[in-house]
């Protein structure tokens, strides 16, 4: 396909940043422009197709397997692969002690049923808990990376060294579950902010660790949570120190790689009093024809007058338009304002996956604290999305703001699913919802089961939602003045997302809105 | 729990083996069914999903008598409880469950009274062979399949095609619990002809101090081109317990106007289903719940639109004082063929003191793309620019608060047509706003 070709052949353009930056526009350009032709040229061949079936036809444009050596566990999960994954990571006894009883208790536990999501039972003992790539000294530069995992990021449109001199962003690259190259440490580490792998600040800053991880989602908190204690593999770990400003986006690209692998990251970002950092999350995973199960942890901490602002674009395989394959992703997020006047805010752009279960939340526990959630889910072919919010609000005069948005096709189905709970201590509490729905195609759900428990008479509650489609004469109105249907569905999608996409840094916002049009272009309602 | 199961079991068992029960295999038939469910389902407890916010598993440890079909002599107690408007209207009295033919009047001869074994074993057994329990489709408890299991004693109504029922149809449901706590089951299967009109106006009342619990069905199958109106007022004692069910299957274009006033009891629980199983339906929900005390209120709604082009709206409002808890469950499905739909929902509280609480959860699940769906749902407390302004116009605090509320109940009160119905609720809110606001 010609847009993979064009950012393949990246590399050998002129890396003076100017060009660099204007080609980039140009490339993005260029790839959207040539797939409205294709489509177009599509559209033209299939005759009888709606162009919703045409949409629901496009293929993934990132399914490529990169072949990397992985040191791999056995199939299947019992103590030994626990202590084995413990072992691996040279990890001291605190921490094995630690998997193991998350283990345990996750033996007990029963996969939960309540969400409105359909698949095959996960034969728990069928995956492989731990592949790493082969990698023997930690790099000290990007030079010192494996070529061809520099390959993949290329393909991928983040190439760590365009990206350094570009953008400004960190990035912690973890493919397969381990880190492989960390840039800007050092201009991090001069403002005291650590930022590395989950598994070298184990080693490095055990009392942070000890003090924070699983202080927000506890080991025994859900099933897939437990199950992430016990057998993560890495993920990234992030602490800013009191009154410091992360003067540059956090990032770090998830990827799931080795095949049959399940990839369980566990984030950790504690930001101290008076301090501030956005943290950018992306994925995308190469095509599999069997399901991978994901189920990471992200805990977030903000102390007094401390925001974090986290962005997640989620565009990992869906499975094929019968449905087959595609990533289980059963995530648990969750952050907490501890301390007064903190403030934590979501925003996911979810696009990919066969399954999404996430359900990022805020814990309200500092007085004036302020949770956000801002949400784009696409569903088409056979996904499935059960995805929301929760916030607790526990201090006095605790915010909260919820705008999702979900957009359906194919036969898919899009769920949103969330809790605002004030608390009978949560004086003047004010939250405000809003979950829209947008479906395009007569085969598609959209569902919304917000629940609203109020135990305070100050509160203020407001919940809206509505669904709708695009209306013919919306399509109209734009082929009137000369804008062909796809660009016209693109626009009003776009539209229709912009409240959330606003919120995204400038460095995602690019990408998410290429991923809206990939995955919905060709929809006319 | 296996306790409660094992004693109905006896009950069951006796009934089953009655003499007038094996004559009527139809009734015995839908009966086994169901004590077969609540025995596998039991008494819902919160982890059932649609009890999460109403524990009724306390209920069940009082002994709960199961009442004889007795005659009480209640005439007195009937007297204070009538509603007004009751010359004219007919009236259908149930106590302890059971439908009493001697209490009741029936004024209009196009309204076909029977009792529900009469119409199991007569004419109309394919009808009630087809539509007794289509509720249990919708509601997947032990609760629902307990009064289904105790099916005796209930009422069969009919309104023939073409007729409209000039008198509306007041049912007292009527509990005595004098000498022991109760567990009155009322049942009812209404059938509204073609082209048929009618105005249903239910209350429910207990005599006596005992804990009593009174788990009420009402299955109503309306007809095309028929008129249904539906009035729910419930203003029972503090420690009397109620769910309270009423499920309308709309099989023709027809029309439906429901309105639910809940302003007392212990624990009150209403489910109301609205299937809109034709084209063209319409129906109005509208539902006020004012609550004091410790009691505790919960509404679930469903309106299931299977075919396309339908109308439904939906609003309910809630003021709740003191302890008082509020639920409101309202869940709108459209069916994938249920393209043009319009379905509205709004649900709207205010709490008026510090250990008030109200959980609510309008949930929509929508199958189609061609369709106009919202739901919104607000808590808060009342405007204090709008008491300023009352106040800066020499208003004090009491009434202006006083008047805030009445207002917001006005938006419900005005949907209740029958003019002595809409004086006698308009004259209970006054009396509670008083009690609670001045």
């Amino acid at each position: 396909m010609c847009y993979l070709f064009i950012i393949q052949n990246r590399g050998i353009i002129k890396k003076g940043s100017v060009y660099t930056f204007l080609y980039k526009q140009v490339r993005i350009f260029v790839a959207m422009k040539t797939e409205t032709t294709q489509l177009h040229k599509t559209n033209g061949m299939k005759d009888g197709l709606s162009p919703i079936e045409n949409a629901v036809l496009n293929d993934y444009k990132y399914g490529f397997v990169t072949d990397i050596e992985s040191d791999s566990a056995p199939k299947g999960l019992s103590e030994d692969i626990v202590r084995f994954i413990s072992a691996k990571k040279n990890e001291p006894e605190w921490m094995l002690e630690w998997r193991l009883k998350a283990y345990r208790h996750w033996l007990k536990m029963e996969e939960p049923q309540w969400a409105n999501i359909k698949y095959p039972a996960i034969d728990y003992q069928d995956i492989i808990y731990y592949s790493a790539p082969k990698q023997k000294i930690n790099p000290e530069s990007l030079d010192q990376i494996d070529p061809e995992l520099r390959r993949t990021f290329e393909k991928l449109g983040i190439s760590l060294d365009e990206q350094k001199r570009l953008t400004g962003v960190a990035v912690d690259a973890v493919v397969d579950s381990v880190s492989i190259g960390t840039s800007f440490k050092k201009q991090l580490s001069e403002l005291g902010i650590i930022f590395c792998s989950m598994s070298e600040a184990i080693q490095e800053h055990p009392e942070l660790i000890k003090k924070h991880l699983s202080s927000v989602v506890p080991i025994t908190d859900n099933y897939f949570a437990a199950l992430n204690a016990a057998v993560f593999s890495d993920g990234s770990f992030c602490y800013i120190p009191r009154g410091v400003r992360c003067p540059m986006e956090l990032s770090t690209y998830f990827r799931i790689n080795a095949e049959n692998t399940g990839q369980f990251e566990r984030t950790l970002i504690v930001a101290e009093e008076g301090s501030y950092v956005s943290y950018l999350e992306g994925c995308t995973a190469p095509m599999r024809d069997e399901n991978q199960l994901h189920a990471a942890v992200v805990e977030l901490i903000a102390f007094d007058n401390a925001e974090i602002k986290y962005s997640t674009v989620q565009n990992w395989y869906p499975g094929d338009k019968q449905g087959n394959g595609g990533i289980y992703n059963f995530v648990t997020k969750r952050g907490i304002c501890q301390g007064i006047n903190s403030k934590i805010s979501w925003t996911q752009v979810e696009t990919g996956s066969a399954i999404t279960w996430k359900y990022p939340s805020v814990i309200l526990k500092g007085d004036n604290s302020i949770g956000e959630f801002y949400s784009v889910a696409v569903t088409n072919n056979h996904q499935q999305a059960d995805t929301g919010t929760k916030m607790q609000h526990i201090g006095k005069n605790t915010k909260s703001r919820i705008v999702s948005k979900g957009i359906s096709a194919g036969v898919s189905n899009n769920s949103y699913r969330g809790l605002v709970h004030v608390n009978k201590k949560a004086v003047n509490a004010r939250n405000f919802s809003q979950c829209d729905s947008l479906l395009l195609g007569d085969k598609c759900g959209a569902h919304t089961f917000p629940y609203i428990e109020v135990r305070n008479n100050t509160a203020v509650v407001e919940h809206e939602a509505t669904t709708s489609k695009i209306g013919e004469d919306q399509i109209f109105y734009c082929n009137q003045r000369g804008i062909d249907t796809e660009t016209a569905v693109a626009l009003i999608v776009n539209g229709f997302a912009k409240e959330v996409m606003n919120q995204l840094p400038m460095e995602f916002a690019v990408e998410a809105q290429k991923l809206l049009a990939i995955s919905l272009e060709g929809s006319v309602g | 729990m296996n306790n409660i199961i094992e004693n109905y079991k006896e009950h069951f068992d006796r009934l089953q083996s009655s003499p007038t029960s094996n004559a009527m295999s139809v009734l015995a038939a839908v009966r086994q069914n169901a004590f077969n469910a609540f025995s596998k389902m039991g008494i819902p407890t919160a982890r059932h999903e649609e009890w999460k916010y109403t524990r009724i598993g306390s209920l069940f440890n009082a002994e709960l008598q199961f009442p004889a079909n007795l005659l009480p002599s209640i005439e007195a107690e009937l007297e204070a409880i009538r509603l007004p408007g009751y010359e004219q209207a007919n009236e259908l009295v149930f106590v302890n469950g059971y439908f009493n033919s001697s209490l009741s009047r029936i004024r209009s001869a196009e309204l076909i009274t029977l009792t529900m074994e009469e119409a199991a074993a007569g004419e109309y057994k394919d009808f009630v062979l087809r539509y007794l329990g289509d509720s249990s489709r919708y509601l997947k408890d032990g609760i629902n399949a307990l009064n289904t299991a105790f099916t005796q004693g209930g009422v069969f109504l009919h309104v023939k095609k073409g007729q409209a029922i000039e008198h509306p149809v007041y049912i007292y449901n009527i509990t005595d619990a004098r000498t022991a706590a109760i567990l009155a089951q009322p049942r009812s299967l209404v059938h509204i002809g073609e082209n048929a009109q009618v105005q249903l106006v239910e209350t429910y009342s207990t005599i006596g101090i005992a804990d009593s619990f009174t788990n009420q069905v009402m299955e109503v199958v309306m007809e095309k081109d028929s008129l249904v109106e539906y009035y729910k007022i419930q203003n029972d004692a503090s420690h009397a317990s109620l769910v309270s069910t009423t499920h309308f299957l709309q099989t023709g274009k027809s029309y439906l106007h429901t309105v639910t006033i809940s302003l007392n009891g212990a624990i009150v629980r209403n489910n109301l289903n609205v299937i809109l199983e034709a084209e063209h339906c319409e129906a109005h929900l509208y539902g006020l719940y004012f609550q004091g005390g410790k009691s505790h209120i919960d509404n679930h709604t469903i309106v299931d639109n299977v075919k396309p082009n339908c109308f439904s709206n939906e609003l309910y409002k809630g003021i709740l004082n003191n302890e008082a808890s509020g639920v409101f469950n309202g869940k709108i499905f459209v069916r994938p063929q249920a393209q043009k739909t319009n379905a509205y929902q709004s649900n709207k509280n205010v709490l008026l003191s510090d250990a008030a609480s109200v959980n609510t959860k309008p949930q929509l699940e929508i199958f189609a793309d061609d369709v106009k769906c919202s739901h919104g749902c607000t808590v808060g407390q009342l405007d204090e620019e709008a008491l300023f302004y009352l106040r800066s116009r020499g208003i004090s605090e009491k009434i202006a608060r006083f008047l805030m509320i009445r207002a917001f109940a006005a938006d419900i009160l005005e949907h209740i047509k029958p003019a002595p119905i809409h004086a006698y609720v308009e004259q209970l809110i006054s009396e509670r706003l008083e009690f609670h606001i001045l």
